[in-house]
Parts: C-alpha cells; structure tokens; sequence
C-alpha cells in the first residue's frame, strides 16, 4: 500500500472544526428561531464566526500539501 | 483539458494527473522575452475578467436612468447589496467611501471563481496563490491605512496591539496580539479563497475524469453511471461554494475595516 500519511493527518485535522462548526451554526439556527427578528444580525456574526473557525481547517488542507 | 483527458485513455485506468498540470501552464508562445509581464493563460483570464467587468459596469451607469434598464438594474442591485447587506449592516455610515472598494472585491472574485464553472475554460483564477495573496495584500493595506488615518499611528498601533490587561501578562499578550492582528488575518484571507478553490476545482477535475473513465460499456459502468447522476449535484455545490466565499471575503475585509474605524474601547 502507498501513499501520503499527510491524507490521514488532514483527516485528522478536520475533527476540531467540524465539531467546532456543529455548534456553531446550530447555536445560530436555534437563536434564529427563537427570536426571527434577530436573524440578519446573528447570520452575520455567524458568517464571521465560520470563517474563523474554518481557517483552521484551511490551514490543515494546504499543510497537508506543503509539507 | 486537452492534456488531462490525454492522460486517462477513454475506458483506460483511472489516474489522476499529478497536481501541478492542473494549475500550472505554459506562457503563451511569443511572449516568453517580455519578463514579469509574460502572458500565460491565467493572467489572460485576469485582463479578460477585468476588461469585461469595466465594460459592465460602464454600460450599466454611463446613462443612468430613473427607470432602470436590465443591465442597470442588475448592476445597482450589486452595489446595493455590497452597500445596505455588508457595509451599513458591519461598518455603519462611517463607512461608505468602503463601498467601490468592496464591490470590486465582490464582483472581481465572484467572476474570477465563476470561471470554474465555465464551459471550456474550467479554471479558477483565484485557485493560483499570487491572486488572492494579491487580494489580501490590498486589504491588509487597507485596513492599517484606515486605522492610522482614523485615529493617529501611535494610538492605532498601541489600539491594536496592547490589550486592556495587567502589566504583568502583557508581554506574552502583546505578540499573540501581532501575529493574529496583523499577520494572521490577511495569511486566513488569502488561504481561504485559494484552498476552497483549489479543492472545488480538483474535485470539479475528478468527477469529469470519472466520468469519462469509466461510462462505457464494461464493469466499471455503475461507477460512471453514479458518477454522471451526481455530477449535477457537484457543480450545484460548486456554485454555492463560489458565492460564499465572494461573500465571505468582502464580508471579512469590511469586518477588518470596521475594526480599524470603530475602535472597541
């Protein structure tokens, strides 16, 4: 068998974020359902939110190329 | 496209062609003495993308009418979305001289991506690193002129790096401070962009390969026919993807921005 061991080191890297984002964007659905007149605002932090998050992932996937 | 579909043999074994034949291609014959400015096939999608956005927005506003055509309409509801949805909704009225600035960013990317997707060209100029590096060189710019002519260099600087914390904790405070504020949000920026488009577009290159592998008559047919059924559903995704991240880049910058405008203590 061959192959990169930085595949399974990525797919490693991506456990953090993904439960990260789990309760990230659920947080925000359930604050947008109960109060809907809320929901621009917390889909904007939201977003912000997610992007942070996300950059960890990000730099899993380009590490796992680079090195 | 040429040189990858040569590399799988139609009803050949599936290879994936090694990574850099799909982002690296070779400058445009007749132009190899002209230097930095040697033209190869990403920075013609640059000029053309730049070109056609120019041209856009010039027929969309040289006329402007109180009854708005199609192309005007289509235009404003840009600049309207970028204005009333990012800007007055992150940065407030401060930051309205913000919005040409940010929706350049957004048609700029949103095309440059939208490229993926394009029949016969199916490449994102945004997937090479020198773009969207260049992109967030201009925001970091940005943002760090905003802060210093807002509010003086010395108080934007001691703003941004010394937190409201004890004397004693600063000195460990003060680079992490450095590296997210100033080194850390424009690297994120530009890594974000590239690596969702260089993903899409490997993924975009191995649904089509698999396609053309395997739907032909043989065992590997329901391995192409699966492959043809969901190809819909990866370009949808795609297309989702392009508009989230032009989005989430522009919202990002003015988040950057609003920071450097709205000082938080």
């Amino acid at each position: 068998m061959e192959g990169s061991i930085n595949v399974i080191g990525y797919g490693l890297a991506t456990l953090g974020p993904a439960i990260g984002l789990g309760i990230l964007i659920g947080k925000a659905l359930e604050s947008m359902a109960r109060q809907p007149e809320a929901a621009g605002m917390v889909r904007t932090s939201m977003f912000i939110g997610i992007a942070v998050v996300e950059a960890l992932a990000l730099l899993g996937f380009v590490l796992a190329f680079a090195l | 496209m040429s040189s990858i579909l040569a590399a799988v043999d139609y009803g050949g074994p599936w290879e994936l062609p090694p990574i850099g034949e799909l982002f690296n291609f070779p400058v445009i014959p007749g132009t190899e003495n002209w230097g930095i400015f040697a033209v190869n096939r990403v920075s013609l999608m640059l000029l053309t993308s730049t070109i056609m956005l120019c041209a856009f927005f010039y027929v969309a506003f040289v006329k402007p009418r109180i009854v708005p055509n199609r192309i005007q309409s289509l235009a404003e509801s840009i600049v309207d979305f970028i204005r009333n949805g990012i800007v007055l909704e992150i940065i407030g009225p401060k930051g309205l001289k913000y919005v040409p600035l940010l929706t350049c960013f957004f048609v700029f990317i949103f095309l440059n991506n939208l490229f993926k997707l394009t029949p016969g060209i199916m490449l994102p100029t945004t997937s090479r690193i020198h773009v969207a590096g260049l992109l967030a060189v201009i925001v970091w710019l940005v943002y760090i002129g905003a802060g210093i002519k807002e509010q003086g260099f010395l108080h934007y600087f001691k703003e941004t790096l010394v937190p409201p914390a004890p004397k004693m904790i600063l000195p460990i405070l003060v680079p992490i401070e450095f590296i997210s504020n100033l080194i850390l949000r424009p690297f994120t920026l530009m890594v974000r962009l590239f690596a969702n488009m260089v993903a899409g577009h490997i993924l975009v290159v191995i649904t089509l390969i698999t396609i053309h592998a395997f739907l032909v008559w043989g065992p590997g047919l329901p391995v192409g026919i699966f492959a043809l059924v969901i190809s819909p559903l990866v370009f949808g995704f795609e297309l989702f993807i392009i508009g989230l991240q032009a989005y989430i880049f522009t919202m990002l910058a003015a988040v950057y921005i609003s920071s450097s405008l709205n000082p938080a203590h």
